[in-house]
């Protein structure tokens, strides 16, 4: 009798902390991507799926640039940091543009009118899209702001950078990657 | 009476169309504070009304520019919607884990209701004295014999 009385209040106690446990499990950051570029080994995106664009009605994605050397920039105008970065971040473009590759910047969580205003303050050139609630960069195993991963011409993740760039940084990786074949 | 009443009834169904429609207006016009707590910062994940971060500051600073242009309260959070996604009002998606905040409350509501509806089933069920006789309340025969004894003692 008080074995039937109890045996739900278990189940429902058990399904509770299980509820719990993959929370907490679910919410951690994937370090995937650090561990495999740190080994020189390259990985497809996380993600491939689109975002809207900044500044327009359209869409866009990584598969958009699939033959390119993409360094995708993560920034937003409300961090000080990516502000700093974004005048290294346009000269690595025009470098990039001029030897078949490009920038695709991520804007996250800010509203378009701020982000457009760091667009012409600093005059980007490059596109970008709007990760409007930092999901997509969640997915990179993002953990802060600015920060850039490398995509070679094949589509995949070739290196990552969650700080930052610097010059040097951008030296190792880049022009390797510009001289391999589409 | 009904006479000296019908101009103050009048009266009343022309000025009570005007109160309501201010009432509404009111109601209607947003403002920050209202607004900032039924909002999140995207960042520091609490609500808008507590975080002070640079997101929070641009998030609010959006908000004045709406109020400012005279928008409604709905207007501004369904701007904001449209701005920063689902995710900046201060409720639980209705998809992935976040589905659990809604459906653990349902469940554990239907689950309370069931067991009180379970154990009031099972007294009802239960005869008047029984527990005594299930609790074996009578005496066994040593004891009954020690008890009339005692009794009978006690009476002389």
């Amino acid at each position: 009798m008080r074995a039937r009385v109890y045996w739900p209040v278990t189940v429902a106690a058990a399904l509770l902390v299980g509820l719990l446990a993959y929370g907490l499990t679910t919410t951690g950051t994937d370090t995937t991507l650090d561990a495999a570029t740190a080994r020189g080994e390259r990985l497809d995106p996380p993600t491939r799926r689109s975002l809207p664009a900044l500044g327009g009605d359209g869409r866009g994605s990584l598969a958009d640039y699939r033959g390119k050397v993409v360094l995708v920039n993560v920034w937003a105008s409300w961090c000080e940091p990516c502000r700093d970065e974004l005048p290294l971040v346009q000269r690595a473009h025009r470098m990039l543009s001029a030897r078949g590759g490009t920038v695709l910047g991520i804007d996250v969580k800010e509203n378009s009118g701020a982000a457009l205003e760091a667009v012409e303050e600093y005059g980007l050139s490059f596109p970008n899209l709007r990760d409007r609630d930092g999901s997509f960069v969640r997915e990179w195993g993002q953990t802060g702001y600015p920060e850039s991963y490398v995509i070679d011409r094949q589509g995949k993740v070739a290196a990552v950078r969650r700080f930052p760039v610097t010059q040097r940084w951008l030296d190792e990786p880049l022009p390797p990657l510009l001289d391999e074949p589409a | 009476m009904g006479a000296r009443l019908v101009p103050l009834l009048l009266v009343l169904l022309l000025v009570a169309p005007g109160a309501s429609a201010g009432a509404q207006d009111q109601a209607a016009r947003a403002s920050l504070p209202d607004i900032e707590d039924e909002v999140m910062c995207l960042e520091c994940r609490t609500a808008l009304n507590v975080s002070n971060s640079a997101v929070a500051d641009q998030e609010r600073a959006f908000i004045a520019g709406l109020i400012a242009e005279g928008l409604t309260k709905a207007e501004v959070k369904a701007a904001l919607v449209e701005e920063y996604g689902p995710r900046v009002l201060a409720e639980p998606q209705d998809e992935g884990f976040e589905l659990a905040a809604w459906l653990v409350p349902l469940l554990a509501g239907g689950g309370a209701v069931a067991l009180v509806a379970l154990t009031a089933r099972r007294w009802r069920r239960a005869p008047a004295g029984a527990g005594a006789a299930a609790d074996g309340a009578r005496p066994d025969p040593d004891d009954e014999r020690r008890l009339d004894a005692e009794l009978a003692a006690f009476d002389r």
